[in-house]
């Protein structure tokens, strides 16, 4: 056995790094929360860049104006935006990487080649991929290129500028939305109970319908959560405004790049969880008259599950914290592209700097909505 | 059966040679925009290859633009990479082979810093380091790169470390090694291919890393992402000279890549915790 | 007591001596002097023509020349903050003269007052009262002004206009109703727009066309009503304007020297930007004022000028303080303003520099001085004199917000921040 005195010897070397992660993630994260809960730069009494700033508590109501305030917009887009760049950015990569993964495990030659070629462009800087499908995306790029090839007419195509924003609705309507895309998942569990005669599930899920409903219908989620958009006038009276969102078109161009940046990244994944299946395995199944798309469809598929989990998670936290490739793509002042990296950044210009930390904070919760769980169940399963 | 296989073949070796196509076309526009002047890349000529001889005279002005910051990078990664490797690889070892109390804790605990949004910790960030007198040079942002470093490193030395067998390091323990002598005559010399893959890994993310960059350095202190961004954000953008700069700061970690890119590939899928 | 007295002598003596080697050292200065703009590219050789000029009289002084691009300083704002928030100012930065002076830091007590440089050097006298008015806060003055440049020009190519049989449109009125259909019709863009403060930049002449003078102004007194009919109308105008403009195509994409260059190629009619264009069109493409380019004021703006300056100033707690206060001198001076002003393509601050060397000057900066003198003057919102920088970063939110739901809209939204940043009186 190892003597105590060594034992010491290691808790002190780990010392320094649990302190240094102790105050530059913890600390620093807890500060910002508090930040974002004072007035610095909302109060206009206070100049914003004294050298010794008087800052007040306030509350939550930075969050609160980031929901309701009407001059807020743009952080609601910039919301949406993440939504939308995260659900194709995930869904494009895990195809295309998924796909090109298949092709490289059909005993190709030069397998070696073809997966330097996929999997460069995680080697470059999210700036560098941005720099230059900045000029990709100009007129005399991609545009140009069907011309070039076969003749045919070149776009005229704005990918970073069109202003066209398809799969419209108004963030009003979030909560109503919200609440039936709940049911409708509480209806398939109850379905599902139901036909495994499981009664007592089917109740518990049906109640928590019933639950949701009601929240609902009272207006729950309006009074408490996701208010209505609004002025009051005058005389008093609130009038509430419509918002409407959608899918900016522009993100598109942005989009392509991150997926040409990290679909050899998902690539890479899947490729190491195919090799991971035993060749017995595959084998036996052939053996067993299946085909070779059955293998693929009925062995390595259901085993590339957690792969596939690790891969959605991984992509989709890199998406919430997409800053980089925006910066360098369409730069700080393009409202169809903005994402919530860039407001942080933008605050700089206004000096509302607790409000810049609000929004730091919230992408903060939404990344460990994704992360802690999965933390949780990575190191949970390694240890049994 | 043949016939079948012939034509299944062709059909995948189209695919991954169309496939490979697409994903080349960026650096394909990228090389031949450096090569020339803005005449030459109008609409109708942007996609031509360059005229012979090329013409290098972008490349030039590009060493002279990014030059000083190229310097930079270089300086900023050879210490920030080495520095948290050695943290990391002595993080590794204790969280692998001695009982620390909290472990269980402590060990996600600084995983999580691995995938937290900086822009969560940055104002902070910045305060702590203008108090320490470390704001804006290149020492802070090493010192910022090793910090925001340990998770990975420790990560990737913790995994590599596990699988060396305990018997060893028991054995050395009954002829009287302690935790130095035993990390120093076992683990380190075993350590070479973890540290490769922490050394490439840090590499290409110190390299590449921008938020850090732009927050937290001075002029005259910026390491090439920053003056890249600016350019191509700039006013009368000479994508020439842009692209040039691209391929300047893309190169040592390409270079870095293909040269290694097995135990890069290790480092990637470390990211995702299993490995 | 006589020993000590002569010990104190010594002391005195000694105090003396190196005060005294302090002050030669003042006439040769050493060290850095760090100075931060956003004059990169076609705007750096101006500002590089002063450093040579510095570095002349103080050939030991190393000059750092910290640039940022971005037109109109949008990331050197940013970047400035950083430093300011890190504790690390330069020794001198470039600031609007204005509310982004005065309304960010000096409130905040980051600048050292200058008041002692006015007098030192007379400069009471050399510029106009306007402008130290708005260097001015609580009876300390707070940067040096080194240029003027005017927003509300509207720029075209002569020979265009002859080909296309049309005049340049003195109002809005006549924009809208003759020249726009003429230039549609021919299919040019009838005025070019490019990235979003562009746009901004754009408002501002509209509504300075529409509102006049005395209207511009109330708005940041609180006399003219931001919800009032006089600014719904400018929202209407703005939209019709835009309704001409290339503001659904390629805007967002095009820096403001693409924007100015399809108005030389004849692929736009019309480009409303401030004169650093003339600059960019005399200096970088070597065009002569009148003949390669025609200017006049923006539509409905005649006698008026609306103006913007650029200007420097002396942080609290820089190192370098001895050669920041030789740089501000030398800015303020008439021999500084006339090497920088001719090759930045503005007039200088100083009443008196353009009639000590007119020749400097081309055939525009001495029309534009000409109105500077004579003009009513109003500050500029974009580049901000006029408001303070929360409002005008909000700004770019209105323009939004108009383009997606309109006048009324606009202005509510104009109201609400004007509420929210303590702008408007």
């Amino acid at each position: 056995m190892r003597s105590r005195n060594d034992r010491i010897i290691a808790g002190i070397m780990l010392l320094p790094s649990v302190i240094l992660i102790l105050v530059f993630v913890y600390g620093f994260i807890f500060q910002t929360i508090r930040t974002s809960m004072t007035d610095w730069g909302e109060n206009l009494d206070n100049p914003a860049m004294a050298l010794q700033v008087e800052k007040n508590f306030v509350g939550l109501e930075n969050y609160r104006e980031l929901m309701t305030d009407p001059m807020q917009f743009e952080f609601r887009t910039s919301m949406v935006n993440t939504f939308f760049f995260t659900i194709l950015f995930v869904v494009g990569c895990v195809f295309v990487g998924f796909m090109l993964a298949l092709l490289l495990d059909m005993n190709v030659k030069f397998e070696g080649v073809f997966r330097t070629i996929f999997l460069f462009p995680m080697a470059l800087s999210l700036v560098v991929t941005g720099t230059i499908w900045r000029w990709l995306l100009q007129p005399e790029g991609l545009n140009a290129l069907p011309n070039r090839l076969f003749g045919l007419e070149p776009y005229t195509f704005n990918w970073l500028s069109s202003r066209k924003r398809v799969l419209e609705f108004d963030w009003n309507d979030v909560p109503m939305y919200l609440t039936y895309i709940g049911l409708f998942i509480l209806a398939i569990l109850a379905f599902n109970y139901f036909a495994k005669r499981r009664w007592r599930s089917m109740g518990i899920v049906a109640g928590l319908g019933g639950i949701l409903v009601f929240l609902y219908a009272v207006g729950f989620w309006e009074n408490n959560i996701w208010p209505q958009l609004g002025i009051t006038n005058r005389e008093g009276t609130f009038i509430p405004t419509p918002e409407p969102k959608g899918y900016q078109v522009a993100l598109s161009g942005i989009v392509i790049a991150a997926i040409w940046q990290m679909a050899g990244y998902t690539m890479a994944m899947f490729l190491a969880g195919i090799r991971g299946i035993s060749e017995e395995l595959r084998e036996a199944a052939r053996v067993d008259g299946c085909s070779e798309f059955g293998v693929y469809w009925r062995i390595v598929l259901p085993q590339l599950t957690p792969v596939a989990i690790s891969a959605v998670i991984v992509l989709g936290h890199i998406s919430l914290k997409i800053f980089d490739l925006v910066f360098a793509m369409t730069g700080r002042q393009n409202f169809q592209t903005i994402v919530p990296g860039i407001m942080v950044y933008g605050a700089f210009d206004t000096n509302r700097y607790a409000t810049a930390s609000a929004i730091a904070v919230i992408m903060l919760v939404l990344v460990s909505l994704v992360i802690v769980p999965y933390l949780w169940t990575q190191l949970r399963s390694r240890e049994s | 059966m043949t016939a079948k296989k012939l034509i299944n073949r062709t059909i995948i070796y189209a695919l991954l040679i169309l496939m490979a196509a697409i994903f080349l076309i960026p650096v394909y526009m990228t090389t031949v925009t450096a090569l020339k002047t803005r005449d030459e890349t109008t609409l109708a000529t942007a996609w031509n290859p360059p005229d012979l001889p090329l013409n290098f005279s972008k490349f030039q002005e590009a060493f002279e633009y990014f030059g000083p910051s190229l310097g930079n990078s270089f300086a900023l990664v050879g210490t920030a990479t080495i520095l948290s490797a050695l943290l990391g690889s002595i993080n590794g070892y204790v969280l692998a082979k001695w009982r620390i109390p909290g472990e269980r804790f402590l060990f996600p605990l600084m995983l999580f810093g691995m995938f937290l949004p900086y822009q969560a910790i940055l104002i902070p960030l910045f305060e702590f380091m203008s108090d320490l007198g470390l704001y804006g040079g290149i020492p802070g942002l090493v010192l910022i790169h090793v910090v925001y470093g340990i998770p990975i490193t420790t990560l990737i030395f913790r995994n590599f470390y596990v699988e060396i067998p305990d018997e060893m390091l028991e054995a050395a323990a009954i002829d009287g090694a302690g935790f130095w002598q035993i990390y120093t005559d076992i683990v380190f010399p075993l350590s070479l291919p973890g540290f490769v893959v922490v050394i490439i890994w840090q590499f290409t993310q110190i390299w590449n890393d921008f938020l850090f960059a732009i927050f937290m350095t001075t002029e005259g202190n910026q390491p090439i992402t920053v003056p890249l961004a600016e350019l191509s954000g700039g006013e009368a953008v000479d994508y020439n000279l842009t692209m040039a700069g691209a391929i300047l700061a893309a190169l040592p970690p390409l270079l870095v890549y293909i040269v290694m890119g097995r135990y890069f590939i290790r480092g990637l899928l470390a990211g995702s915790i299993k490995g | 007591m006589k020993r000590r007295l002569s010990l104190f002598l010594i002391l005195a003596l000694f105090v003396a001596l190196v005060g005294a080697t302090n002050a030669q050292e003042d006439e040769d200065l050493s060290g850095q002097l760090e100075i931060f703009s956003w004059w990169a590219g076609d705007e750096g050789p101006a500002l590089e023509a002063l450093i040579a000029l510095y570095n002349e009289a103080y050939p030991n002084v190393e000059v750092i020349n910290a640039t940022v691009t971005g037109g109109s300083g949008v990331n050197a704002r940013a970047v400035l903050k950083t430093r300011m928030l890190g504790g690390d100012p330069p020794d001198s930065f470039q600031v609007h003269a204005g509310e982004e002076l005065t309304g960010t830091w000096v409130v905040a007590g980051r600048m050292e007052d200058l008041t002692f440089l006015y007098e030192e050097n007379g400069w009471f006298d050399a510029f106009p009262q306007d402008l130290i008015d708005l260097l001015t806060y609580d009876g300390g003055i707070y940067s040096v002004p080194v240029n003027i440049h005017r927003s509300n020009v509207m720029w075209y190519s002569p020979a265009h206009l002859e080909e296309w049989g049309i005049e340049a449109p003195t109002s809005w009125e006549q924009f809208l109703t003759e020249t726009c259909p003429t230039l549609q019709e021919a299919g040019v863009t009838p005025l070019v727009v490019g990235e979003a403060w562009t746009v901004n930049h754009l408002w501002e002449s509209v509504a300075l066309g529409v509102l006049g003078a005395d209207g511009w102004n109330g708005i940041w007194t609180g006399e003219t009503d931001p919800m009032g009919d006089d600014m719904i109308a400018v929202w209407d105008t703005f939209g019709d304007v835009l309704a001409c403009s290339n503001i659904d195509e390629d805007a967002a994409g095009l820096s403001w020297q693409q924007a100015i260059d399809k108005v030389l190629a004849g692929e736009a009619g019309f480009n409303i930007m401030g004169d650093w264009a003339a600059g960019y069109m005399v200096t970088t493409l070597g065009l002569e004022p009148g003949e390669g380019f025609g200017y006049m004021p923006a539509p409905d703006t005649a006698g008026v000028f609306m103006w913007l300056s650029d200007s420097f100033g002396l942080p609290n707690g820089i190192a370098n303080r001895d050669n920041t206060i030789a740089w501000l001198t030398l800015l303020g001076s008439v021999e500084g303003q006339n090497a920088f002003n001719p090759l930045k393509g503005s007039i200088p601050a100083r009443v008196d520099a353009v009639e000590a060397a007119p020749e400097l000057y081309n055939a525009y900066l001495q029309s534009a001085a000409m109105d500077w003198s004579e003009n009513t003057l109003v500050g500029s919102l974009v580049h901000g004199a006029a408001a303070n920088e929360r409002f005008m970063g909000e700004f770019g939110q209105v323009v939004e917000i108009f383009r997606q739901a309109g006048s009324l809209a606009a202005a509510n939204a104009m109201s609400t921040i004007c509420i929210q940043s303590g702008a408007c009186g």
